[in-house]
């Protein structure tokens, strides 16, 4: 049995970013993720990490171009970051997954300025999505632990080599002190081999990087990523698999399911608010009520079969999103969903909720009221199909 | 190199070599031979030496990489290099 230590969620995953043994950390720190780097530079000071550069980088820019320099000159590399940082990050993000650097990075999921927020929602990272970027979200500090030696295993596999972002909640995750299992170094070692990537920097072999491409082969680069992204679907599931075999944990591959074979009302969410709805989950299916929860741990590449499968028997689909798409009133978990069963025989109706936002709490009864609602549904129909369940209507 | 795509846009260098530029000029350099002083102006000023020297001190243009942008006709002091407008 191994050892459960009370740490930091941030503590927790700057240690299995240490025993993942990166080269090369850029760091700049903003909240909430600042614990992360912190606690990386007390490693790399106390000589932690071997020989692992730590660099204090001037913002979240030049964070993401030190790692696209050290990444293709064969270093593996660490970075974290959340929100503005991410958002100031974006021109680069799409260099890093079109040059086909296998950059891992902790996203600590918070709101989106204006109005000014510190506390979390995945609007950060969702606003990201279209950057070629693995994402994968976790429940809670041992997964975001767990899932840090995992993303580099599957994002370094030659036909993958594509960056991912590790996401979990902000203050929520990050700032919660919970009992984890730290990842021990020679499991890690056993897990994850050295990186040896096909093409690097090397003054001695010269080679360009992300060089111009003109319309006629543009079409085919951007294809040649979405097949490192198919190839990731697989692997995401095997690497889930061998992480299991050797440290006896597993959360699920590309989806997980709560009560899912039987469910007739399937909540569909990412990140901390799984805990949450696993509890409501509990006490509903004492009352006898059908529920079942659908967990996307990777939003991307996204899961369209698996969710069809998972999906398949149910009487109503309810999304459940921390993220807004404004114009389109609904989130991208609701979007990607619906997108999902178009063109298919399944013909189930989908409830979108939105809620959490801005790091408002999200208490069982809220749950319950959302499985009330789907109950009416199914009787009644969807008069609305997405909105947002937790607004204050006194204020407006 | 292979013939195929290498992900990431990797390339190794002097692959501007078998990518032959010229093509993307949309007005060609027409060189005039009896009007020029081999003053060497165009040479100089060409920012993808394509204008070259040949052995009876006079110059021709490299049509598989000039790109067309006519610096070369604006340096020259006598007007020996005529822009006309290329055909496909």
């Amino acid at each position: 049995m191994s050892k459960l230590t009370v740490v930091e969620g941030s503590y927790a995953v700057a240690h299995a970013a240490k025993v993942c043994r990166p080269d090369v950390i850029p760091a700049y720190p903003i909240t909430p993720q600042t614990h992360i780097v912190e606690e990386l530079s007390k490693f790399a000071a106390n000589g932690e990490i071997g020989a692992c550069e730590y660099i204090t980088v001037e913002s979240e820019f030049s964070a993401i171009s030190a790692l696209i320099g050290a990444c293709a000159a064969g270093a593996r590399t660490y970075s974290a970051t959340t929100s503005q940082g991410l958002a100031l990050m974006h021109e680069v993000l799409f260099n890093a997954s079109g040059m086909r650097l296998p950059l891992v990075m902790t996203v600590a999921n918070r709101a989106m300025s204006a109005p000014l927020s510190i506390w979390n929602d995945h609007q950060d990272s969702i606003a990201q999505r279209d950057t070629g970027w693995i994402q994968l979200y976790a429940e809670d500090p041992q997964e975001a632990a767990d899932m840090t030696p995992q993303v580099y295993k599957i994002c370094e596999d030659n036909k993958i080599m594509l960056p991912a972002m590790a996401c979990f909640d902000g203050f929520i995750l990050t700032h919660v002190y919970e009992p984890v299992v730290l990842l021990e170094q020679d499991l890690t070692d056993e897990f994850l081999p050295p990186f040896a990537p096909e093409h690097i920097l090397d003054p001695s072999n010269p080679k360009t990087f992300g060089a111009f491409a003109d319309p006629g082969v543009y079409s085919e680069f951007r294809y040649m990523q979405e097949l490192g992204m198919s190839a990731a679907l697989k692997k995401i599931e095997t690497v889930a698999d061998e992480f299991n075999e050797i440290y006896g944990r597993y959360y699920g591959g590309l989806i997980d399911g709560y009560y899912l074979d039987d469910a007739e009302i399937v909540l569909v969410a990412m990140g901390s608010v799984i805990g949450t709805i696993k509890d409501v989950l509990d006490e509903l299916r004492a009352e006898g009520k059908k529920v079942g929860l659908l967990k996307i741990r990777s939003f991307r590449p996204f899961p369209t079969d698996a969710i069809r499968n998972a999906v398949k028997n149910a009487a109503i689909i309810v999304p459940l999103d921390k993220s807004i798409s404004i114009g389109k009133y609904e989130g991208a978990l609701c979007t990607e969903i619906k997108a999902s069963l178009y063109n298919t025989k399944i013909d189930i109706p989908v409830l979108g909720y939105m809620f959490g936002h801005g790091g408002r709490d999200i208490p069982p009864e809220r749950i319950k009221k959302i499985v009330s609602e789907a109950e009416k549904a199914i009787v009644n129909g969807i008069t609305i199909e997405s909105s947002y369940v937790d607004l204050r209507e006194e204020l407006l | 190199m292979s013939s195929k795509l290498c992900i990431g846009g990797i390339v190794e260098p002097g692959s501007t070599v078998i990518n032959k530029t010229g093509s993307w000029r949309t007005f060609k350099p027409i060189y005039q031979k009896e009007k020029c002083i081999k003053c060497g102006i165009c040479e100089l000023s060409c920012p993808e030496n394509c204008i070259i020297k040949t052995e009876d001190g006079y110059y021709e243009i490299d049509y598989d990489y000039c790109k067309g942008c006519g610096i070369c006709s604006n340096e020259c002091p006598r007007e020996t290099i005529e822009m006309v407008l290329e055909e496909k």
